[in-house]
């Protein structure tokens, strides 16, 4: 009997087995096989707080701050971890409402799961922080990080500088270096120099325990990362003149574009009406954003200066000229006889006086068509080649050697190419064959397809200065301690022998002195400059002028628009050249101008046209204030 | 005197001691990982949790050593008294006893506090033996049976009455003991069969679960019953006892007390909000879970250490090996338990005295229920019941009822050829 129930030590040490086999097959199932409940562990364990680096600076050329950074406070919530607090206290403290509360809590939850922080309001002033961060231990559940915000202490160059904003939910997909709700440029600087300006992010791990009390850094830190600080731009732009430009350009619209011609870096880039770069920072920018994209009038976050394409007008001639004399068929004593217009076939061009025989130099000086046109039918009946469409493709490589047609290689995000169209283009139009120099005769004198952005006209004047060739005109002259890219210190030739520019110089230089900029000379500078006064089928005439100054050393070339402006040198010349004396004397001498510029008001025209697309020319009622004085013939 | 004492070390069971001694170090270093305070840094530090478990142990070594220098014939010769002592504490507790956390189970002297119950398995052990040895008394009787059954279940429900009921429930080991000492095997399954039961009609359709019985009774019967009158009876009590489980589960349900309902509901994964009654099984199924196959070093864990799981020192001391020593440590340390268990249930078989026997199958039983259960609750096999990990868990009081609870076996085992009793 004894013996056989001491074999129940059997039965009862095999359940003892089993157990044991149960809890440690249990334990291979929780440790080895289910996952879920490591991730667990850490998302509840572990905060991977972002340490978002202060993002770089910008500065003007001579150091003056263009833009800068300032605190705001980003509140976080965890929504699983929120737990019985005054409610009503801590939306006073944000000065929210209940609703709002409730509303953000389940936001987050659906956005980001309610076991990860998410935003619960972004941008929170540092006022506001500083009372709620005091009470903040209370609010289980809510945590908060330091963003940087933007600021423009100078309130100038919007379209430059451009914004900043929250990153795009594709390219979080994409990029593995941007989370939802961090910023990226999104215009401007801020969108060309991202990867420098933005630096690097870092990651804190932080441990919390139950009581969402955090206890410290996850083995000491060493597993985090500091945040890199992003680098600082060295912007190429002048601050004062830009900010002098601006003002000139205040109710007009069109753009300045000033570049140093011996190195390239635009001095100043102003597209008009423009915008104070603040109203895009923080909370208030999706409003204001939507505001300044439907004043379809203005069109203040469109920036003329590189997107927007005008005829270059008479200012081409300059361009005309080079290449004739290049091509053999111009030079300084080439007369043409100007009878008041420019007859070929069944086409003609006026010219606005009889300014009879005329040589190159004062050709350019009073703009005369007839000259040009001439100029033109020899370029493209150069015996050099065999047909039109030859001579037109030479021509064409000259223009486009000057940037024409050409996207710019500048750093910033976007930039017209402008329009030169090609022989295939005039094939397709006329036929193969069927047209000459004579069809394609607006050209000569910058109208036609043509069409410049206000950058190449400004290169176009640097090239000028400097007797055939041009650095790239860029806006950053260094990044952090190192200089601008390679890319934009290397010399770009046009393919006309330096000679060829000194009576093109000098003939911009009459324009000045007794051309048909005479108004616009300034005391003491030699400034060599070129009106355009480019045809608009909509309505006035678009007001253009090119310059660069001293005439033999020039450190400044410009390109100034003004829209429906009228004359060149009704306005644009003008502006040019109180835009130079600014640069290079620092003092303007020409009160009465500086003033007439100021008040002006041209965009009035444009306001006019475009609430009224049908008519054909305004019917104002109250005169802008015009330049009464000289009005040289200029087309 | 001094010669027996001396005769005896040969015969103490060094094996067994030695696992003792492995596992006591294991649940010292481990208290002194769950409860790190980087403040007190050494282990020694008596302020700390850790500092004061080395006290417990050591004081804990003291009463081994005692009772190893003591007669053994000093055992059973108290077990009545012991055993009477137990149920009359038990008895007044009820009614001078202090309200702790809703249970009327402490005795406060001074400082000291005494629970009643934590000793009660120690003298239930050492009563059941003394009776189950007595040689007129034989478990064929049945009526000796009953008196064993009453010597458990009496005690049991006292405690139960001081809401204890996780302590009672540890009770239920000496099933092991009453099996091996002619119970019949019956009552093992019965046993089993009660809890599946239980369980289904708290998880199932309870008609459904009825109707499936009853198919289950007319096979029975078809098949093994000589179709007696007797046979239809048998059957038809043990389908009727069957349904009046099911039927009465939710009654005895309905009338448990909140937090056993919701233990029950958290085991059984019904309407569980983790971050309520759920929180400590979901807690603690995440620090184990996180312990992956090697875990995250000693010291190194975080989820106990960091108080998302609760009572991580005492009832859910197992996460930390788990979290910090994985699998492998932590299957390591549940084989131990399993190892010394089955070296009691060997010393047991090999005692000429069935009193010794007896109590030597109650320690085994006894470490293994605590083992199983808490484990088990730990891993979210069984219910959630405050009990302790031998050896492992913080706190005194457990440490040396364990301890004690051995020893005497040892003890009793080292005078295995002495004297037959």
């Amino acid at each position: 009997m004894n013996a056989l129930l001491s074999n129940r030590k059997y039965i009862i040490g095999g359940i003892f087995l089993v157990v044991c086999i149960s809890c440690i097959v249990r334990l291979f199932y929780m440790q080895v096989i289910d996952d879920s409940l490591k991730l667990d562990a850490s998302n509840e364990t572990f905060r991977h707080i972002t340490q978002y680096p202060p993002r770089g600076c910008i500065f003007d050329r001579n150091g003056h701050l263009l833009v800068s950074n300032e605190a705001a406070y980003d509140i976080l919530v965890t929504p699983s971890q929120v737990k019985d607090f005054d409610t009503n206290s801590f939306c006073t403290d944000l000065g929210i409402a209940k609703a709002d509360f409730i509303s953000g809590l389940k936001k987050a939850t659906i956005q980001n799961t309610a076991y990860h922080a998410s935003v619960f309001m972004k941008e929170v002033t540092p006022e506001i922080y500083a009372a709620f961060q005091e009470k903040m231990y209370k609010y289980h559940g809510f945590t908060s990080q330091v963003r940087t915000v933007r600021r423009y202490p100078l309130k100038i160059a919007p379209h430059i500088l451009g914004y900043i904003g929250e990153v795009d939910k594709n390219l979080c997909e994409r990029d593995p270096e941007y989370k939802e709700g961090d910023y990226i440029g999104i215009s401007g600087v801020e969108e060309s120099y991202e990867d420098d300006l933005r630096g690097k992010k870092g990651v804190k791990i932080e441990m919390f325990d139950a009581m969402n009390k955090e206890v410290g850094d996850y083995k000491n830190g060493k597993f985090d990362t500091l945040p890199v600080t992003g680098d600082n731009l060295t912007c190429s732009i002048d601050a004062k003149l830009q900010e002098y430009g601006e003002k000139l350009m205040q109710n007009k619209a069109g753009s300045i574009v000033a570049i140093d011609p011996r190195t390239g870096e635009i001095l100043a880039l102003i597209s008009s009406p423009n915008y104070d770069p603040n109203m895009m920072v923080g909370s208030v920018r999706a409003k204001n954003y939507a505001r300044l994209l439907q004043d379809s009038i203005d069109v203040p976050l469109f920036n003329r200066a590189l997107m927007a394409m005008y005829p270059p007008g008479s200012t081409f001639k300059t361009i005309e000229a080079l290449i004739g004399q290049q091509e053999g068929v111009l030079d300084e004593n080439t007369v043409y006889s100007c009878p008041g217009a420019f007859h070929i076939g069944n086409v003609t061009v006026a010219c606005d006086l009889r300014h009879g025989p005329l040589q190159l130099e004062k050709a350019i000086a009073y703009s005369c068509n007839t000259y040009f046109c001439n100029v033109f039918m020899s370029i493209m009946s150069n015996k050099k080649y065999h047909s039109t469409e030859e001579a037109f493709a030479s021509w064409r490589r000259y223009v486009t050697s000057f940037g024409i047609g050409v996207r710019p290689d500048i750093d910033l995000p976007s930039g017209l190419r402008g329009s030169l169209p090609t022989e295939n283009y005039y094939d397709k139009f006329h036929g193969k064959g069927h047209w000459k120099g004579s069809t394609i005769i607006s050209l000569a004198i910058g109208q036609g397809e043509l069409g410049v952005t206000p950058l190449q006209l400004a290169n176009q004047a640097a090239i000028i200065g400097n007797r055939g060739y041009y650095y790239t005109p860029h806006i950053i002259k260094g990044i952090g301690d190192k200089p601008a890219s390679k890319k934009y210190t290397t010399k770009h030739f046009v393919p006309i022998e330096s000679k060829y520019f000194e009576v093109v110089a000098d003939g911009m230089c009459d324009v000045v002195n007794d051309g048909t900029a005479a108004a616009s000379k300034i005391p003491g500078v030699v400034m060599c400059g070129k009106t355009g006064t480019a045809q608009n089928p909509n309505g006035r005439n678009n007001s253009l002028f090119i310059a660069f100054a001293p005439k033999d050393t020039p450190r400044i070339a410009i390109s100034v628009v003004v829209e429906r402006g009228g004359w060149g040198a009704d306005w644009a010349a003008p502006i040019a050249s109180l835009m130079i004396e600014k640069y290079l004397t620092d003092t303007i001498k020409r009160a009465e101008i500086e003033q007439r510029m100021l008040n002006g008001n041209t965009i009035q025209y444009l306001a006019e046209e475009k609430t009224a697309p049908k008519k054909k020319h305004n019917k104002h009622t109250t005169k802008p204030v015009r330049m009464a004085s000289i009005k040289k013939p200029d087309q | 005197m001094s010669n027996r004492r001396n005769n005896i070390i040969p015969h103490i069971d060094w094996i067994t001691i030695g696992l003792y001694g492995v596992i006591v170090l294991i649940g010292w270093i481990n208290i002194y990982s769950a409860v790190f305070n980087p403040v007190h840094p050494n282990i020694f530090d008596f302020s700390q949790r850790y500092g004061k478990q080395f006290v417990w142990i050591m004081t804990g070594f003291a009463m081994a050593f005692l009772v190893m220098i003591s007669e053994a014939s000093f055992f059973p010769a108290f077990s009545y008294p012991l055993y009477g002592m137990f149920v009359f504490a038990d008895l007044v507790v009820r009614f001078v006893g202090r309200n702790i956390a809703g249970s009327h189970s402490w005795f406060r002297i001074g400082e000291i506090g005494i629970q009643p119950a934590e000793l009660g398995m120690f003298a239930i052990n050492l009563g059941l033996a003394k009776y189950l040895s007595n040689e007129k008394n034989t478990t064929n009787s049945k009526k000796i049976r009953w008196i064993a059954i009453a010597m458990i279940v009496f005690p049991m429900l006292l405690i139960i009455i001081q809401n204890e009921t996780g302590v009672a429930v540890t009770y239920v080991a000496f099933i092991f003991v009453l099996y091996r000492e002619g119970l019949s095997g019956n009552i093992l399954l019965i046993g089993f069969l009660t809890i599946v039961l239980f369980i289904l009609a708290l998880v199932g359709n309870k008609f459904i679960i009825s109707i499936i019985l009853a198919v289950i009774a007319l096979v029975a019967f078809l098949i093994f019953s000589r179709r007696k009158v007797k046979d239809i009876t048998r059957i038809g009590g043990i389908l009727a006892l069957s349904l009046a489980i099911i039927f009465g589960t939710n009654y005895a349900f309905n009338h448990l007390e909140p937090h056993q309902k919701k233990r029950i509901q958290v085991f059984l994964q019904q309407n569980v909000n983790n971050s309520k009654e759920g929180y400590n099984l979901h807690q603690a199924e995440i620090a184990i879970g996180s312990g992956s196959y090697m875990g995250k070093g000693y010291l190194q864990g975080t989820q106990a250490k960091l108080n998302y799981v609760p009572a991580h020192a005492t009832d859910f001391i197992f996460v930390t090996p788990c979290e910090e020593w994985g699998f492998v440590g932590a299957t390591t340390i549940v084989i131990l338990f399993f190892v010394l268990i089955l070296r009691l249930i060997f010393l047991a078989e090999r005692q000429r005295s069935p009193y010794s026997r007896i109590y030597g199958y109650g320690v085994a039983s006894i470490f293994f229920i605590h083992v199983a259960i808490n484990v088990g609750m730990n891993l979210g096999l069984v219910p959630v019941i405050g009990i302790p990990l031998p050896f492992i868990s913080y706190g005194g009081s457990s440490f040396w009822a364990f301890t004690l609870l051995l020893f005497i076996f040892l003890r009793l085992d080292a005078d295995r050829l002495q004297i037959l009793r």
